[in-house]
């Protein structure tokens, strides 16, 4: 699903953020990538949705060749991955229904069918009866549901998120967690970014530690490894 | 694109005008200012180019005719005035006309000159008009060299100043319309670029879902086209009452009457239209220059 062969990355600015990765994600997997600040993690989770381009090297995701790909052709890869980020993004003056139907408005699809697969997700994140809610009328961990909500109800073969608990406290995360691994278990391919290390040890799931813009380890049942 | 999503572009484009009220309002407040000097401006400008043409038009040449000058010579030299390229038309004043214009022009004591009708001293006068009268002068010396001409008169002083005092304020008109315009855009563009800025995680979140660039674009397209056309509905109105205003003033009153303005209709209509049209391009300028930083996110 995910598959990136001799990968470097230098900021204009000179930093040099990743340095030689090769990589593998199979479809339906559930990683994480965890590792200190400063890592790379940021521009490696960037160079999935195509934020950030490879220096040098390929990055393919659904057989899609992101190092090549024509910028116009860029919204319609976004449209078959998910984005969840740890400050939510979430639209204030729209209502919870409103955010999430926005990701489907914006690539035109069909009122009635809009409405429909709204509430089916909704459903999901178990968010259906806080339709009409405004965000700032939520806890922070239904604040993320709704935005993994949104990040889903394209049905995107990938969803990627960006230390999606970094906000939230112990108990909310756990039922963030809860519904991330019920959309794997649907297929979805998921790659998260944590520094939680009770959870990463809790959930033993593929473990991808970077460090340097190298991959430190990569284990098929891991732990968070570090010491800090 | 579905007519839906024109529909949709068009409800977000009026709603983010509501949403960012006060920027909103900055920004209408911007594009009337500047249209109310436009179009006063323009308003003035086309006036003088009018009034300044009607003076010019009244510029001519008078030819004095030889008093000896035979019928044929007279001939002679009207073919050879006409003949000019330069030249749009040639009357001939015979000198009775001449003096019937001179007795009639100094009313009571015209009449001593009534018995000068019997040894008429004017002359037969040809009175020329240039094709573009600010080649009256050349018209002028042209005729100068043919025969039977015996004096010029075309108010050689007064043409020049006049040419000059017309030029001046048409460079001056056209220099403010041209800066002025410059500063509307340049002040819409950074209004607008504001009004972005306050939704930046709007537009990162739709590119993010994967809307093209040009979905994107199209409510700030109409946002940018709606707060043009806003702007310009105040100086249109003004401009509708103001001229009327201003016209039948002048024309009613004698002292200002030897001024000649531009009928109200159709002048109002086009310099309308020319205002709105530069709302609307200002606008739509003023928003795709602003959002095309943010697309490259």
């Amino acid at each position: 699903m995910i598959e990136m062969r001799d990968i470097w990355k230098t900021y204009p600015n000179g930093v040099m953020a990743i340095n030689g990765m090769n990589l593998s994600v199979d479809k339906g997997e559930f990683v994480y990538v965890v590792g200190p600040s400063g890592a790379g993690k940021s521009t490696f989770i960037k160079l999935i949705y195509r934020e950030e381009k490879p220096t040098k090297g390929k990055v393919y995701v659904d057989k899609k060749d992101l190092s090549s790909m024509k910028e116009k052709h860029v919204p319609y890869l976004r449209r078959s991955i998910g984005v969840v980020f740890q400050d939510f993004k979430l639209l204030p003056s729209l209502s919870v229904f409103e955010n999430v139907s926005f990701a489907l408005e914006v690539i035109e699809e069909d009122t009635a069918k809009i409405r429909q697969r709204v509430m089916r997700t909704l459903e999901t994140v178990q968010l259906k009866n806080k339709a009409r809610f405004k965000p700032h009328e939520l806890s922070g961990g239904e604040q993320q549901r709704v935005a993994i909500a949104r990040a889903i109800v394209n049905n995107p073969s990938v969803l990627i998120a960006d230390e999606p608990t970094g906000n939230l406290d112990p108990e909310t995360s756990w039922e963030i967690m809860n519904i991330l691994e019920e959309v794997n278990a649907h297929g979805t391919t998921i790659v998260m970014a944590t520094h939680n290390r009770e959870i990463v040890n809790t959930m033993r799931k593929r473990v991808i530690a970077i460090d340097g813009g190298r991959i430190a380890r990569d284990e098929i049942r891991g732990d968070y490894g570090y010491e800090s | 694109m579905k007519a839906r999503t024109l529909a949709r572009h068009v409800r977000e484009g009026a709603k983010n005008l509501g949403r960012n009220g006060l920027m909103t309002f900055a920004s209408i407040s911007a594009v009337t200012v500047m249209l109310l000097v436009v179009g006063a401006f323009l308003t003035i400008i086309l006036n003088i180019n009018y009034f300044t043409n009607e003076l010019e038009n009244d510029v001519e040449v008078r030819v004095f005719i030889d008093l000896l000058a035979s019928e044929e010579e007279q001939d002679e030299l009207y073919s050879n005035i006409e003949s000019l390229n330069t030249v749009d038309s040639v009357d001939f004043v015979p000198r009775d006309e001449g003096l019937d214009d001179l007795i009639e022009s100094l009313g009571e004591e015209g009449e001593v000159f009534e018995s000068l009708r019997e040894e008429n001293p004017l002359n037969d006068v040809f009175v020329v008009q240039a094709n573009d009268p600010h080649q009256t002068e050349q018209v002028a010396q042209q005729i100068e060299s043919f025969d039977h001409v015996e004096m010029l008169d075309y108010g050689q002083d007064i043409v020049e100043q006049l040419f000059s005092f017309t030029n001046l304020t048409r460079i001056i008109g056209i220099a403010l319309i041209v800066g002025l315009m410059f500063t509307a855009m340049f002040l819409i563009a950074n209004t607008i670029k504001l009004t972005i800025i306050a939704r930046k995680t709007e537009i990162q979140i739709m590119k993010l879902v994967g809307a093209t660039n040009g979905f994107i674009r199209w409510p700030f397209f109409i946002e940018g086209l709606l707060l043009g056309v806003f702007g310009s509905l105040i100086p249109i109105v003004a401009l509708v009452y103001g001229y009327e205003q201003i016209y039948q003033y002048i024309t009613v009153s004698v002292d200002l009457s030897f001024i000649e303005m531009l009928p109200p209709y159709p002048l109002i209509l086009q310099v309308s239209l020319i205002i709105i049209s530069i709302g609307a391009f200002v606008g739509v300028w003023g928003s795709l220059m602003s959002v095309r930083k943010f697309l490259k996110v």
